[in-house]
């Protein structure tokens, strides 16, 4: 079943086409890798599927809804969270009140109950707080529920950006590079991570990243980008070999 | 679970410190005017401090909380203090409660800046940084101008409105001039006693506390952090954005109608930009989301330049000065150090002193 089907995505800005009818078709349950040289377009593609920009041409399906030109809000409504490739958590609020930010749209009463503290305040938060430490436990976060989220380590952070869009209930998770400045230990353990919550959220997951071990070591299928356009695409070890993609990364 | 349960009470124990503290001061100035203690300079201020206390407090709801930079706070104190005055002088009569009708000018002054409060909300907050804080600038002044040459009356017909003066009303025989233009409305029945400010304020502080630790208040925080993220994880900024700044507009309105209610004639020119400046800089000083600090340095501030009368022409310098000195002391990283060390000194002699007490 395709949960994600994207045709001939294209957007420029000025002369530059930044991404040229790109095409790519993710099913349910699967984890995808989408590499490509620096300056490739990995980063604007996650841009256009999550709303951020308009894209020129083109049309994204998820789960067979048609979602081109949603807004950001109503994208993750629709059903795709992501993840940021420079952190971008909610920096003076703690760990626990960014997944709980996550839990926004799933667990609701009125500003009128928050103010004036009716039952369903009560109600809702301390739902709302055994969703959020269920999540935090995954990553291994519930001790540090109520650090400041800016002073947690740089992994840590990494780790909550992604627990926070898991919060949204995603059906497609897009990750920018989730293992960007993390040492082998952290990279190894961020696989495992990635593999548990796929399984028991039941997830689609497209994701950018650098670190050839991660991508090798987890993706199913991979996509490779350069100059805003298919390089290659398919099973990881073709992909990998494919002298085209060398040449990409290494120059001639 | 232990580390939820201790969560709630840290957010729950520091409003208790604040309304603790607030009943505190309201318990001294009441025990010092029974006794007669207290001089009339203070006693005349009382009301004033509680309801610059709750502009600071509205006002860091939008810089503080929502973290967006509003310069025209004034002149929604300003459009609640003249709603609630025009209604208290239309039904002084009708109302003879003074409690009811007061209650009534305060529920209409907030609505009436509520309201203002969503419609330029509405307009203002596309843009962001300087640009906002220009055009919420402007807005102050237009409120202030237009109430300034702003003529109502009343006779049996209904009410007249005028731009120009009080004759173009065409009021009957007997019909009476509410607002008169830059004079403002005068004998406004004095219903703001220190008490009921005092409410007004523990009402004003615990509204925006349960608002800011509620969903929406989260995600008022979240659009502060990081807009970008906060739109990634399905929150409606346009939405949280107009609800702050308009909730803040309608309680900087229930300041207003306690303005209005302490003071013999109410001018429009008295709110422009400088007040606005004003509850920026007790905000500022009290610390962006800290509502204590805010409420503290609002009751200080408006102390510190009546109290510097002596220094006649030089007031306003000394008063700058202690500005930068207390900015200083709060904010400057050394300072913060200096401070930081000298508590901990002070625990570890404590801890010292215990110890070889057993």
């Amino acid at each position: 079943m395709e949960m994600l089907k994207v045709k001939n995505l294209s957007i420029s800005f000025g002369g530059l086409h930044a991404v040229d009818s790109f095409s790519i078709t993710v099913n349910k349950g699967e984890l995808y890798g989408l590499i490509g040289p620096n300056g490739a377009g990995k980063t604007t593609v996650f841009n256009l599927l999550t709303g951020v920009y308009k894209p020129d041409m083109g049309q994204i399906i998820l789960d067979g809804k048609n979602i081109t030109g949603l807004s950001p809000v109503e994208i993750n409504k629709a059903g795709i969270a992501r993840t940021f490739q420079n952190i971008r958590l909610f920096k003076n609020l703690s760990v626990l009140d960014n997944v709980k930010i996550g839990l926004h749209n799933n667990y609701n009463y009125s500003t009128i109950s928050g103010i004036f503290r009716l039952p369903s305040y009560f109600r809702t938060e301390k739902r709302m707080n055994e969703k959020a430490y269920e999540i935090l436990e995954v990553f291994g976060l519930d001790k540090e529920a109520d650090i400041l989220s800016a002073n947690l380590p740089y992994g840590k952070q990494r780790k909550l950006e992604i627990a926070r869009a898991l919060a949204t209930n995603p059906k497609l998770l897009l990750l920018d590079e989730p293992a960007a400045g993390m040492n082998p230990a952290e990279t190894e353990e961020l696989m495992e991570t990635i593999t548990l919550i796929r399984k028991k959220y039941d997830l689609t997951i497209l994701l950018i990243e650098h670190d050839m071990k991660l991508v090798a070591g987890i993706c199913e299928k991979i996509f490779v980008l350069n100059f805003g356009t298919e390089l290659a695409n398919g099973l990881p070890q073709d992909v990998l070999n494919n002298p085209e993609v060398i040449k990409a990364y290494l120059g001639e | 679970m232990k580390s939820k349960m201790l969560k709630i009470n840290k957010s729950a124990r520091s409003s208790i410190i604040t309304v603790g503290m607030i009943l505190i001061a309201y318990i001294i100035c009441q025990a010092l005017i029974v006794t007669g203690n207290m001089s009339n300079l203070l006693k005349n201020l009382l009301v004033s401090m509680c309801y610059y206390a709750i502009m600071a407090v509205s006002l860091n709801l939008t810089v503080g909380f929502l973290g967006q930079l509003s310069l025209g706070h004034a002149g929604f104190m300003c459009l609640g203090a003249f709603a609630g005055a025009i209604f208290s002088k239309c039904t002084v009569n009708a109302i003879q409660n003074t409690f009811i009708r007061f209650t009534l000018a305060i529920l209409l002054g907030a609505v009436v800046a509520g309201l203002f409060g969503i419609f330029i909300g509405t307009v203002v907050l596309r843009l962001r940084g300087d640009y906002l804080a220009i055009v919420t600038l402007a807005f102050g002044e237009i409120i202030k101008n237009v109430l300034n040459v702003l003529y109502i009356g009343y006779d049996s017909k209904g009410i007249h409105l005028s731009m120009k003066d009080a004759i173009s009303l065409n009021l009957e025989d007997g019909g009476i001039v509410l607002v008169k233009g830059a004079q403002g409305i005068s004998g406004t029945p004095r219903d703001a006693t220190f008490t009921v400010s005092v409410i007004l304020l523990l009402i004003t502080y615990l509204i925006i506390v349960n608002l800011v630790n509620s969903r929406s208040g989260r995600a008022i925080m979240a659009i502060r952090d990081n807009s970008i993220a906060a739109e990634s994880v399905g929150i409606n900024i346009t939405k949280y954005k107009i609800l702050a700044f308009s909730i803040s507009a309608a309680l900087a309105g229930i300041a207003g109608v306690l303005y209005s209610h302490n003071i013999a004639t109410v001018q429009s020119s008295k709110f422009g930009y400088n007040l606005s400046i004003m509850i920026l800089v007790f905000v500022v000083l009290g610390g962006m989301g800290n509502l204590r600090g805010s409420i503290i340095s609002a009751v200080l501030l408006t102390l510190l330049p009546e109290y510097l009368r002596f220094l006649r022409d030089y007031r306003m310098l000394i008063y700058s000065i202690v500005l930068i000195v207390m900015m200083l002391y709060n904010w400057a990283p050394a300072c913060v150090a200096w401070r930081n060390k000298l508590s901990s000194n002070l625990a570890a002699m404590l801890k010292k002193s215990k110890k070889e007490e057993l």
